[in-house]
């Protein structure tokens, strides 16, 4: 979707704002968020895809100006209610016992099983990647254009780079296409292209000089040239 | 309710009617709420938060990408397989992971100064450089790196590049995660490769920083 969250070439969002000694996590709240993603997308209760595009889905005010982990919350509180695993008045309930009670702590529970699976998914990861039997319609040094296409729905080809010419510089794996997994539409998996883009094809006059940008791309973005 | 997909994300929505910022106080109880539910339904438990997630604060982290760089500035085979194959490299020192599956090293030169973001979110190589900072997720960074790379190096992080380096920036929108192989600062021949990796700072991983010198770290 053309959302506030495709950022790239955008104006006027400000000084880029570096902390000085920034924790991993600012407070326990944003760590209890990591891990509830870790618990919910590892098993399988929603997928990457969907992640991301609840993200993209927020009121655009707010994803510009509320923090990071707030994102993941709103996207996980959404697919899940959606999913069905939890129940939205469930949680509207639970959430004024805890404002009520700012102080009161979380049940507890240990699960060393679901921990272990865990670890073994951090340290393994979890890809993408799948095999086609189709070879790949671009190669190194193809010169491929960039559809010029607006999904309503979620994709990974930002609209900086919509309708211009690159080089195709690498030929990756097939991975999972994000604007059918998104949607419950089946994985459909395509190969990924990195093509090359003079920054003059994406910017124009306003582009800095000697400056290449890379972007990764799904087989179905490309056209050839 | 169960399994129906109540609203068609294939349209993109109207914002829905209520008032921002969220208080800090809501976001936390909204958090605790969610853990709360989760942990109930058998679907979480507080030794993920305390082992899993820690594992990101200390174990998970840049000194890893660090080890790497190294490694690379020592050992030309290990180079040649950490540009060809960088998962595989990595794998020969215990590394690898989530948002990792498929890593690609860009390589600095004189002729060529690299540059990593993600426009579209966050995406980061998590198993060589631990979770991203904030700057790196912010719409900031990720708006202004693609279309003035030069400035944002200059004016952001005192990177200043030299007009007759061309500038690559990578823009991760798929899922292989890019990180830098800096050049190898001048007067460190003999370097063990300890010393060499506490020169490789996170910045200089990701593109925005160099490493420090044998004198910055007297």
């Amino acid at each position: 979707m053309n959302g506030v969250h495709d950022l790239g070439g955008m104006h006027g969002l400000g000084r880029v704002d570096v902390e000085a000694d920034e924790p991993v996590f600012h407070n326990p709240w944003e760590k209890a968020t990591f891990g509830i993603l870790l618990a919910t997308m590892g098993q399988g209760l929603y997928n990457l895809d969907e992640f991301r595009h609840g993200i993209e889905v927020m009121n655009p005010a707010n994803y510009l100006t509320s923090s990071y982990y707030e994102h993941w919350l709103e996207t996980m509180e959404k697919n899940l209610i959606e999913k069905g695993v939890i129940d939205q008045e469930a949680l509207e309930a639970k959430t004024q016992e805890f404002l009520k009670n700012p102080e009161a702590s979380v049940p507890q529970r240990e699960d060393p099983e679901l921990a272990n699976n865990l670890s073994q998914l951090v340290r393994g990861g979890a890809s993408s990647s799948r095999e086609v039997s189709a070879e790949p319609r671009f190669g190194v040094g193809d010169r491929v254009r960039t559809r010029n296409v607006h999904p309503q729905g979620h994709t990974r080809l930002p609209r900086y780079v919509r309708g211009k010419q690159g080089v195709v510089g690498r030929v990756y794996d097939a991975f999972v296409l994000p604007d059918t997994n998104a949607h419950g539409e089946g994985e459909n998996p395509e190969y990924v292209y990195c093509v090359r883009f003079d920054a003059k094809e994406v910017w124009g006059d306003s582009a800095e000089p000697r400056e290449v940008v890379h972007v990764d791309l799904w087989e179905s973005y490309l056209e050839p040239v | 309710m169960s399994g129906e997909r109540t609203t068609d994300t294939r349209q993109a929505q109207a914002p829905e009617d209520r008032t921002y910022p969220i208080s800090d106080a809501e976001v936390a109880a909204r958090a605790k709420a969610l853990q709360s539910l989760l942990t109930e339904k058998g679907l979480i438990s507080n030794d993920v938060i305390d082992k899993v997630v820690s594992a990101y604060e200390s174990d998970i982290g840049p000194m890893l990408g660090a080890k790497v760089v190294a490694r690379a500035w020592s050992d030309p085979e290990f180079k040649k397989l950490l540009l060809e194959d960088a998962n595989a490299a990595c794998e020969q020192l215990g590394i690898g992971g989530m948002q990792g599956e498929h890593m690609v090293v860009v390589e600095n030169s004189a002729q060529v100064h690299n540059t990593v973001v993600c426009t579209l979110c966050s995406c980061y190589p998590w198993p060589v450089l631990g979770l991203p900072p904030n700057w790196y997720k912010y719409p900031q960074y990720r708006s202004r790196a693609v279309m003035e790379p030069r400035k944002v190096l200059k004016e952001e992080f005192g990177l200043d590049i030299d007009e007759s380096v061309d500038i690559s920036v990578w823009d991760s929108s798929a899922e292989v995660r890019y990180f830098v192989l800096p050049e190898r600062p001048e007067g460190t021949e003999g370097m063990s490769q300890e010393e060499l990796a506490a020169l490789v700072t996170r910045d200089s991983m990701i593109g925005v920083g160099e490493p420090r010198t044998p004198e910055q770290t007297r």
